[in-house]
């Protein structure tokens, strides 16, 4: 478990409840753990995401990219331009081939000098050559262009966003999943990337193939452009038809395709537990619904999204059958040329590709609208209250800690500290005990600021903590949590985490005082191994004694210690007990206790139930009170004083 | 990929339907440049007339033509025509035929009098040379045919050819028959058409409507065909889609009931997560793969074979340069590939290390605040972004190029087919027409074979996906029930024995366990310590036979466990994981999980004992109240407190609690225990666990080090004797807490 999720759940905030997340839960939809999945059926646009507020978010993107505007510019220029050289080819061809269907039909007649006109057709095959390298050209520079705005784009972006992280309050956090984040980062990044990579420019080539094709057709014969545009409006209808029915069987798909992997996935998570209860039938019975019903629905679905190529190809048909009937006529009655035909032909055919694209830019809009809106969002974010004006620096602090009439909740209109007071000096353990999801870790985020109090003051040496700058404030703290948060990186930056111009000596220092120099030494690579997600290479233990380590290193006044050890064996446990002794001398600690020495020990217990500090004392006046403290320290041992 | 071939066997009629559809759809789409080309050569340069031998002639000209056929020709010609004279026919008919032939008016006509195709054929062919020579006399006199000059040019030719002795005749004539056959067929054909054309114009017939009537039975020929490849095409669509799907299920339901049987020696080596992803993921990626080699790659050899057939028909001279497209674009591909694939997985590795380092800023967050690093980490974003997008700025470039040059190279072969074409056609060996067709041919076929080699180029991943899905389907659980499964002793209910049991993970060296023997009965609890990865767990988990014991054997009510049925063992334990898991659905479906006929007081009862009903009633909706998947809306300790209530909802003969109360707090753990003692008190317990307070009041505790039993006993016995088990409990309890 994360090391934010476990303190949310002890705060006794979430997770209470055992009903009301479920329904968004039961029903595991989407990508989610199987990564991305394959794309919908037609593409970008299947994501079927809107945006709350389409044109304020396109806006924001279009100001975003305000930076760009001449790259933009320039793309525009040279995707309209290399449309068009691409639109007159077959025109061109099909005036050669005109010219070679007369000198056909002269030589069958034995006209005078009857015979191809070879210089002719040269010519204009060579003409019709430098277009097309040049439109291919400018077709690449165009799309080189583009990429780059789009990488640019994409990386600023990512860097504000992870900029932005740091200075969001702790506070934001706790109502979002990291996931939505990441896939802030990665997934909607993306979404915005692309549409600016591909998406800008096929709009522009998209419509000036259109314009420009219509011109060209109508400039050939108006009667045949009508025609064939007569077929535009059967092709758009069936297509936006099919669309929006095979949109609406992908989604059900994707909701079938989540229960099945959603089974899955508990099924193999849960294998065991499956087993010991003999659950193999049920389970298969249950896969075996879904699985039928996901078939069922999956090859609807596949069907309807395969119909779009055929349909507009018979759309695309009717018009080339259209083009063949009455272009033949006209032909006859001497109205166009035969090469107009085929060159009538080519544009019908190129019309499809614009079409279809058209379609998908809408809705390709729509999802990058929405993944705009959630990057803008984010990045509009109210950040943490800001720092005091002349933070107060004081010059040396003893480690002091008071609270005056603190009041808290993480919503005003649920305060679980209220009017707590207490003086802590210098040098003295605090224990905060209480059972589990209690809100023990509620004390420390107030310390350190990562909460500010409702009412009333934290000082520390006297000095109220808003007075000073946080990075002041919180250099005065080491940290030694549960959830021990190593980074990617090899042991020896882990560790001069805590003070970043600590020497390779001081490193190795603080490893020995915190009795992890000699298992660093039987690592392979010692200091210098890598320690890689979740740090999974090094044990439970080790990295307790790490982060110990480090806060050593970093040498605070005030210490905030966590003391379960559950996963860690007997010796390593032994190991890092002694390391937090050496560690707490001449430190005021505040420590979320669950060894009842370390309690008894302490100075101040503050005992915390609900959210809340019920009690707070030294270990045998509570024993006295015989309040809330009394009764969870002696049912410990009534079972062994019944044995 | 061959692997799963087979399981495609049940759709291999369909498949064969496929092929043929395919073939047809490819045959239709070809039709359409195949009928223009008609349109353009019949109907329009032809003015619709097909054949050359006409429908109608007048006798003079009849006349003029014969005199340039030999005998065998002439007699196969009148044969076949029948003369119509005014004179001789029934007033009747003479109407009906003066209104189809207004020309009979004025001369005798021959009419053909046939309508057999294979006759019209020949006839076709005895008349292209002579009908030529008439033509070319006609147009530039008969001297361009004779390459004699002297002949007197006031003179009738025909007369003229008339009056010349036989035997000089004979020679004239066959100088001017060598003369003809010099000429392209083409051309000949076409003279000759229109020839015939205008003959029927002075017989009166209507030309302009034989060719309109040509332009527009070839466009209804056009609109079946293109009916009939859209039909073929979405019943391919149809047929495939339906495959696929039930490929795939069929595929996901082998895997998962294969996965099923599992035992934890299999999730070890594929691991839960990748056995997950190949049932789900890596099966859509094969189902996706199957419904584009069925439509698209089944379709371009298709495609080839066809367009092979209908250029055959044409002219087959061009067809290299189709060939040459076709392996420009091959090669393009290739290359791009070639550069570009190796980077994608750069790219993707670069990405999982963006998402890794921000996922660390997110769960680091207090931390990093806490020392203050937050710009650090910032740095490291940038450096893992800057990577990443360096790569992809190369990547895009590359990608960037694709599309231009592939217009380029299609365009490039349009050119060239009409650069050539207009050779081919100067020479009169092809037809504008044929070469119109020729040009959306070669758009066809490439087209066909960039799809293909795009899909080609996904193969690799299918491949790697169907290796990874047969890699299960294929392998043997290693628990599996018995032939002839035995029974347990029905007397006895929860004695277990272990007999010099030793374990050891297969391919490992070392043992896990090494002979460990140990007994226990009914109303017996029986706890397992020791360090981490000292084999307790592994000990706890060969009895539901999650694993098999490599020697020795575990014995329960009378009966070696792999001597019976998974299931009879399993009915007899109740089982509490480390790791809570409840399945989704409500806390009632969670409890009953166990046992599904489990009374409402059954299942109460249960969930009191494991302290869990304080927060069920707590909730509005109780026992009905939802379980995310996982149990995710739950604390650690509400999910321990649910499994343990599962475990007793199943009345199990024997309990395993495999460190089963670590998220609880001492409290509730004490209370647990207590009433938890009252109800097992018939059953046979093990627990394993970390905490000395949880299992110091076992009747036995078995105390494991590094895989040996390093004692067995009371906890006052062992405090005495085992110098493992007094390290232990001092690190954890103080002295008089011990004692206590």
């Amino acid at each position: 478990m994360s090391e934010r999720e476990d303190l949310r759940r002890s705060d006794g905030q979430f997770g209470k409840l055992p009903v009301k997340g479920a329904d968004q839960q039961k029903v595991p939809m989407g990508p989610g753990p199987f990564g991305r999945g394959p794309g919908g059926p037609m593409g970008t646009g299947m994501g079927g995401e809107k945006a709350r507020n389409f044109r304020n978010s396109m806006m924001m993107l279009f100001r975003y990219l305000g930076a760009y505007k001449y790259s933009i510019i320039m793309m525009l220029i040279l995707s309209v331009l290399s449309t068009l050289f691409m639109i007159i080819g077959p025109m061109l061809m099909g005036n050669v081939t005109t010219k070679l269907f007369e000198g056909v039909m002269a030589k069958v007649s034995h006209a005078q000098g009857a015979g191809m006109d070879f210089t002719y057709i040269g010519k204009i095959i060579l003409l019709l050559a430098c277009l097309y390298i040049i439109s291919s050209i400018f077709t690449y520079l165009q799309g080189l262009l583009m990429s780059n705005v789009s990488i640019k784009v994409t990386y600023e972006l990512r860097k504000e966003i992870s900029e932005k992280i740091s200075r969001l309050p702790l506070k934001y956090f706790d109502t979002r999943s990291y996931g939505d984040i990441l896939s802030r980062i990665t997934n909607d990044v993306d979404t915005i990337s692309n549409t600016l990579n591909q998406g800008l420019s096929q709009i522009v080539t998209s419509v000036s193939t259109i314009i420009g094709i219509i011109l060209m057709m109508a400039y050939i014969s108006i009667l045949m452009t009508l025609v064939s545009l007569l077929m535009l409006p059967i092709s758009l209808g069936l297509v936006s038809f099919i669309i929006r029915k095979s949109q609406k069987l992908y989604k059900r798909q994707r909701d079938y395709l989540g229960r099945v992997n959603g089974h899955v996935e508990e099924m193999y998570s849960g294998h065991n537990v499956m087993r010991a209860f003999n659950g193999e039938e049920r389970s298969i019975a249950r896969f075996d619904e879904l699985n039928e019903e996901l078939y069922k629905v999956g090859w609807k679905s596949q069907f309807f999204s395969g119909l779009m190529m055929p349909v507009t190809m018979f759309v695309g048909n009717l018009g080339y059958v259209a083009i063949c009937i009455l272009g033949g006529y006209l032909v006859i009655n001497r109205v166009i040329r035969v090469g107009d035909i085929q060159a009538f032909i080519q544009y019908v055919r190129s019309f499809n590709m614009p079409i279809s694209q058209a379609a998908n830019i809408a809705s390709m809009m729509q999802s990058t609208a929405a993944a705009a809106e959630r990057v803008f969002e984010f990045l509009a974010e109210e950040e943490e209250t800001p720092e005091a004006e002349t933070p107060i620096r004081p010059e040396k602090i003893t480690g002091r800690v008071a609270f005056r009439d603190v009041s808290f909740g993480y919503s005003p209109d649920k305060i679980i500290i209220n009017n707590f007071s207490a003086d802590i000096k210098e040098g003295q353990k605090v224990a905060i005990v209480g059972p589990t999801g209690a809100g023990k870790t509620t004390m420390v985020k107030l310390l350190m600021r990562f909460y500010d109090v409702n009412s009333g003051a934290i000082l520390l040496d006297g000095i109220d903590i808003r007075e000073m700058a946080r990075k002041e404030l919180r250099s005065n703290f080491g940290m030694v949590l549960q959830d021990t948060w190593l980074f990617n990186g090899t042991i020896r930056e882990n560790i001069r985490y805590g003070r970043n111009d600590a020497t390779d000596e001081e490193v190795v220092n603080a490893a020995k005082i915190a009795n992890v120099d000699h298992v660093i030494h039987y690592l392979p690579k010692g200091y210098d191994m890598e320690l890689n997600e979740e740090a999974g290479n090094v044990s439970q233990g080790e990295k307790q004694l790490l982060t110990i380590a480090r806060a050593m290193l970093a040498d605070p006044k005030i210490l905030i210690l966590d003391e379960a050890t559950s996963s860690v064996d007997t010796m390593t446990e032994i190991l890092i007990q002694r390391a937090i002794e050496r560690l707490m001398k001449g430190r005021t600690s505040f420590i979320i206790a669950h060894r009842l020495s370390t309690i008894r020990n302490a100075d101040i217990i503050l005992v915390m139930k609900d959210g809340a500090i019920v009690e707070q004392g030294g270990h045998n006046e509570l024993l006295a009170a015989k309040g809330f403290y009394a009764s969870m320290y002696n049912s410990q041992f009534e079972d062994a004083s019944t044995a | 990929m061959f692997n799963l071939m087979k399981f495609l066997k049940p759709f291999s009629g369909l498949i064969f339907i496929i092929f043929i559809l395919l073939f047809a759809q490819a045959m239709s789409d070809l039709a359409l440049p195949n009928y223009l080309s008609r349109i353009v050569n019949v109907g329009i340069q032809q003015n619709g007339i097909k054949n050359a031998a006409p429908e109608v002639m007048r006798a003079s000209e009849m006349e003029k033509i014969e005199r340039f056929m030999d005998k065998s020709d002439r007699a196969f010609v009148e044969k076949n025509y029948l003369l119509l004279d005014r004179q001789k026919l029934s007033p009747a008919d003479c109407k009906t035929y003066l209104k189809k032939y207004p020309g009979l008016e004025h001369e005798k006509l021959y009419v053909l009098n046939i309508k057999d195709e294979v006759e019209t054929d020949r006839l076709n062919a005895v008349f292209l040379a002579p009908v030529m020579t008439v033509y070319t006399i006609e147009k530039t006199g008969i001297s361009s045919l004779t390459g004699n000059s002297a002949m007197p040019g006031d003179l009738d030719p025909y007369a003229y050819l008339d009056q010349l002795p036989s035997g000089e005749r004979e020679a004239l004539l066959k100088t001017m028959r060598q003369n003809i056959s010099g000429i392209e067929s083409g051309l000949i054909n076409q003279t000759a058409i229109n020839y015939i054309s205008n003959e029927y114009e002075t017989v009166g017939l209507n030309v302009a409507g034989i060719q309109r009537g040509y332009i527009m039975s070839t466009g209804g020929f056009m609109l079946i065909f293109a009916f009939l490849g859209t039909v073929c095409s979405i019943t391919v669509g149809f047929l495939s889609a339906r495959i696929a799907a039930g490929f795939g299920r069929d595929t996901r339901k082998r895997l998962f009931g294969r996965v099923e049987q599992f035992s934890n020696m299999e999730f070890d080596r594929f691991t839960t997560a990748s056995l997950i992803t190949r049932t789900t993921n890596d099966t859509e990626q094969i189902q996706i793969f199957l419904v584009m080699m069925l439509r698209m790659v089944f379709y371009a050899p298709m495609m080839a074979v066809g367009a092979i057939i209908m250029v055959l028909r044409e002219d087959v001279s061009m067809l290299w340069l189709i060939a040459i497209g076709v392996v420009f674009i091959i090669m393009m591909i290739c290359v791009e590939f070639y550069v570009a694939i190796p980077r994608f997985k750069i790219i993707q590795k670069l990405v999982d290390r963006l998402n890794q380092v921000t996922r660390e800023i997110l769960t680091g967050l207090m931390v990093i605040r806490a020392f203050n690093s937050q710009k650090y980490q910032e740095a490291k974003f940038d450096e893992a972004n800057r990577d990443l997008t360096k790569i992809t700025m190369f990547i895009n470039g590359v990608m960037v190029i694709m599309m231009p040059v592939m217009m380029l190279i299609m365009n490039g072969v349009m050119l060239s087919i009409i650069w050539f074409g207009a050779h081919r056609i100067e020479m009169g060996a092809l037809q504008v027409g044929s070469m119109m067709a020729f040009m959306q041919y070669a758009m066809h076929i490439i087209m066909s074979f960039l799809i293909v080699s795009v899909t080609f180029m996904m193969m690799p991943r299918a491949g790697v996906s169907a290796q990874r899905i047969s890699e299960v389907i294929e392998t043997e659980p290693a628990v599996r029930d018995p032939e002839n499964p035995a029974k347990f002793d029905p007397d006895r209910k929860g004695h277990v024995e272990f007999q010099n049991v030793s374990f050891k993970y297969p391919g490992a060296d070392d043992y896990v366990l090494r002979d460990v023997s140990f007994r226990a009965v009914p109303g017996e609890t029986i706890a397992f310590v020791g360090g981490t990865g000292s084999g307790k767990s592994t000990l706890i988990n060969l009895i539901p036979r999650f694993y098999d014991v490599t020697e020795g054997r575990i014995v329960i009510d009378g009966a070696d466990i792999r001597d019976v049925t998974q299931h009879d063992l399993r009915e007899k334990i109740g089982y509490v994981p480390q790791k809570s898991m409840l399945f989704s659905g409500t806390i009632e479906s969670n409890i009953k999980y166990a046992d599904e006929n489990a009374s409402y007081e059954d299942v109460r009862k249960a969930a009191d004992i494991s302290q869990s009903i304080e927060f069920i009633d707590q909730n509005e909706d109780g026992f009905k109240a939802g379980i995310a998947q996982g149990g995710a809306n739950l604390s650690g300790g509400q999910k321990q407190r649910l499994s343990i209530a599962r475990a007793i909802a199943g009345k199990p003969d024997i309990y395993i609690f495999d460190d089963s109360f670590s998220a609880l707090d001492f409290k509730t753990d004490a209370a647990l225990r207590r009433v938890l003692k009252e109800e097992t008190r018939n059953s046979t317990v093990m627990i394993v666990g970390q905490r000395i307070s949880t299992i110091m009041n076992a009747d036995r505790i078995v105390v494991i080090h590094k895989g040996n039993v390093a004692g067995i006993g009371s906890h006052k016995t062992l405090m005495e004797e085992c110098d493992v088990y007094r390290e232990l409990a001092l690190s954890q309890l103080s002295k008089e807490e011990l004692q206590q």
